[in-house]
């Protein structure tokens, strides 16, 4: 038994066979040749065939693995096209009067070792899609065919690197494991490997020279090694757990498509929370059924300027489409407090919990939020959008944002820019919103409580601050009686009531909330099957 | 000659896919498009070139539009850099 340690890219156990991929070391010749000109036709025809290998794989990686992974065959069929690399070719062929082989090989190697030595994990990744693209041009000049990466029965793929063109070749159902002696977390080995939902490990020291083919092994993503022919025991318990985690992803599956609907024929939506619109994969991945809480504020933090309208209204517009006609919450700029941006000015407060933030930004300063407002509507004929508004206190607010919201609209009709009417509801987090719930139901279309902040203004407990952890109580029947009492003055209303704070994804509770009558939970995707099998065992 | 200034707001900076679609996009103008960070330049139509400058969120880099389309290149390069990066 021998123990190899790595970094583990995606958790998940393999037990199999080992295949190492010893790369057949193409000997590339350099030979003199007469015309030149010949060559650098070779060249482009070899670049023509591989041009059409990449849109292969391109759609080959788009069936299989989706478009985030596919687009690497895209940027390969740019680089071929890229002027440096090509001159650099018709460089050399031209003043050293050699081989086309030998010309690629040579580029291929000087860029990617240019992008091997850069000061960037991810440049530094991409050393190994110039090395993937030369290979394939000098393979396409040699006339040989692309190596078959067709196994058998599955195995555990040991190499020392695998370009994206091989990750993709090798035949998805035959692959128990990857590891590799170099690679990244950015690489395509670790990308895929997440897609896929099998362990990898990359950076793992060994020579690939000393292993066999067919050894067995068991690949630990959880520990992050690889333990090359284990013993019974060790197998045993490979197996076991193999087993467990299979049954975990398989109950969840097998959950995806269903409705979240309790025994006693009770419905409720299941939605996801998201910070940014690169999210959205989760979002479908785990089959919510809108989402319910889309955070504005990643547009806003971590920048030195306000996004202008036009920023924000691709982000929108994005999440809606691919959202594809799903409900898409879009809650307007909730910063201050803890979320701070230099830009804004905010100044030092006493109390920033209580303080300038959310809502009061937007209503003392309108042009930022009309122009959050604008993008909005004008993403809203993309999709199925309805925005909320945080940190509402009272009625006023309410009406004061109507009239904003209203000069907006009128302001996009007489410019003639399409828009549609969304539903348009308030985030109840603050004791005062709760106890006029009943008024606000008369103005808006539906509420969405943000557990959060409404527990720790209730409990007057700052959640920050450890020393007051024995006294906070997440279940508090003070919290659990407005959330009741919110529910029922929007249905008394003919209004819809959710729950987008942490306190949804509390488990112990989704009973208690189903009960309550709240219509929608809106959690982190990764929540929803889970929250679906509590709720369809429910009685 | 026109000129703009702009900040990275992708989080990988101006990586591969973007840089393609930049060199595309360059490719319709006859003006040459230079990007320039911190002294070291490269030409907007040339791939390689411009993820060498290695670009980072965050980081600003001086865009250079010089030729006889000089005016509607700046307007589409500005709104490429907007969109996409």
């Amino acid at each position: 038994m021998e123990c190899l340690k790595g970094k583990s890219v995606y958790k998940g156990i393999a037990l199999g066979k080992i295949s190492v991929l010893k790369k057949s070391d193409y000997v590339v010749k350099r030979t003199k040749v007469e015309s030149a000109e010949e060559e650098i036709e070779r060249v482009n025809q070899a670049k023509e065939v591989a041009c059409g290998q990449l849109q292969k794989l391109y759609e080959k990686a788009l069936k299989e693995v989706g478009e985030a992974s596919a687009a690497i065959f895209e940027v390969h069929q740019m680089m071929l096209d890229d002027a440096d690399f090509n001159e650099a070719i018709e460089n050399i062929i031209r003043t050293q009067e050699v081989n086309a082989e030998y010309a690629v090989a040579s580029v291929g190697d000087s860029f990617s070792e240019m992008f091997a030595s850069m000061d960037d994990d991810y440049m530094r990744a991409r050393a190994a899609d110039i090395k993937d693209i030369s290979e394939r041009l000098v393979k396409n000049l040699a006339g040989g065919e692309t190596d078959s990466m067709d196994f058998e029965e599955p195995v555990i793929v040991v190499a020392d690197d695998l370009t994206p063109s091989e990750t993709v070749q090798m035949d998805k159902d035959k692959i128990l494991a990857f590891v590799t002696v170099h690679g990244s977390t950015n690489s395509h080995t670790a990308i895929l490997a997440r897609m896929m939902n099998i362990p990898a490990l990359i950076g793992v020291d060994m020579n690939l020279e000393e292993l066999k083919n067919g050894v067995e092994a068991v690949v630990d993503g959880f520990a992050g090694e690889m333990i090359l022919e284990p013993t019974e025991e060790v197998k045993c318990t490979a197996l076991t757990r193999i087993s467990e985690e299979e049954e975990k992803r398989n109950l969840l599956l097998e959950l995806k498509g269903k409705e979240n609907i309790t025994l006693g024929g009770k419905k409720i939506e299941l939605y996801a929370n998201i910070g940014s619109a690169s999210d959205v994969g989760y979002v479908l991945e785990n089959d919510a059924g809108g989402i319910g809480l889309f955070r504005s504020e990643f547009l806003y933090i971590g920048r030195n300027e306000l996004p202008s309208e036009e920023e924000q209204f691709q982000a929108y517009k994005q999440v809606a489409q691919n959202m594809a006609g799903k409900k898409v919450i879009i809650r307007t700029l909730d910063i201050g407090a803890d979320k701070q941006a230099d830009y804004l000015d905010l100044g030092e407060e006493e109390n920033p919990a209580l303080g300038y933030r959310a809502i009061r930004i937007c209503l003392s300063q309108p042009k930022i939020f009309k122009t959050q407002l604008r993008a909005i509507f004008r993403a809203s004929t993309y999709g199925n959008i309805s925005i909320m508004y945080p940190m509402i206190t009272s009625v006023e607010e309410v009406k004061k944002i109507q009239k904003i919201v209203a000069e907006v609209k009128k302001e996009l009709y007489e410019c003639d820019i399409p828009y549609k009417d969304v539903e348009e509801g308030v985030m109840i987090e603050t004791p005062a919103a709760v106890m006029i719930s009943d008024e606000l139901a008369e103005l808006v279309d539906f509420f969405s409580i943000g557990t959060n902040d409404l527990t720790q203004y209730t409990l007057a407990i700052d959640r920050q601050n450890e020393k007051l952890d024995p006294f906070y109580n997440p279940h508090h029947k003070a919290v659990l009686k407005m959330i009741q009492m919110v529910v029922d003055n929007s249905h008394k209303a003919g209004k819809w009531t959710g729950i987008c704070g942490e306190l949804g994804a509390d488990t112990e509770l989704t009973e208690t909330f189903v009960r309550m009558g709240v219509d929608e939970l809106s959690v982190a995707p990764s929540m929803i099957l889970k929250l679906r099998k509590i709720i369809r065992e429910m009685k | 000659m026109k000129k703009f200034e702009y900040t990275i707001k992708d989080e990988l900076g101006i990586h591969a896919r973007p840089a393609g679609m930049l060199a595309k996009e360059a490719k319709n103008y006859k003006s040459i498009i230079t990007i320039t960070k911190e002294g070291k330049s490269a030409e907007a139509t040339r791939l390689m070139s411009v993820m060498s400058l290695a670009v980072k969120c965050g980081q600003t880099v001086e865009v250079s539009i010089e030729g006889e389309d000089e005016d509607t290149a700046f307007e589409g390069v500005k709104t490429f850099f907007e969109t996409n990066l």
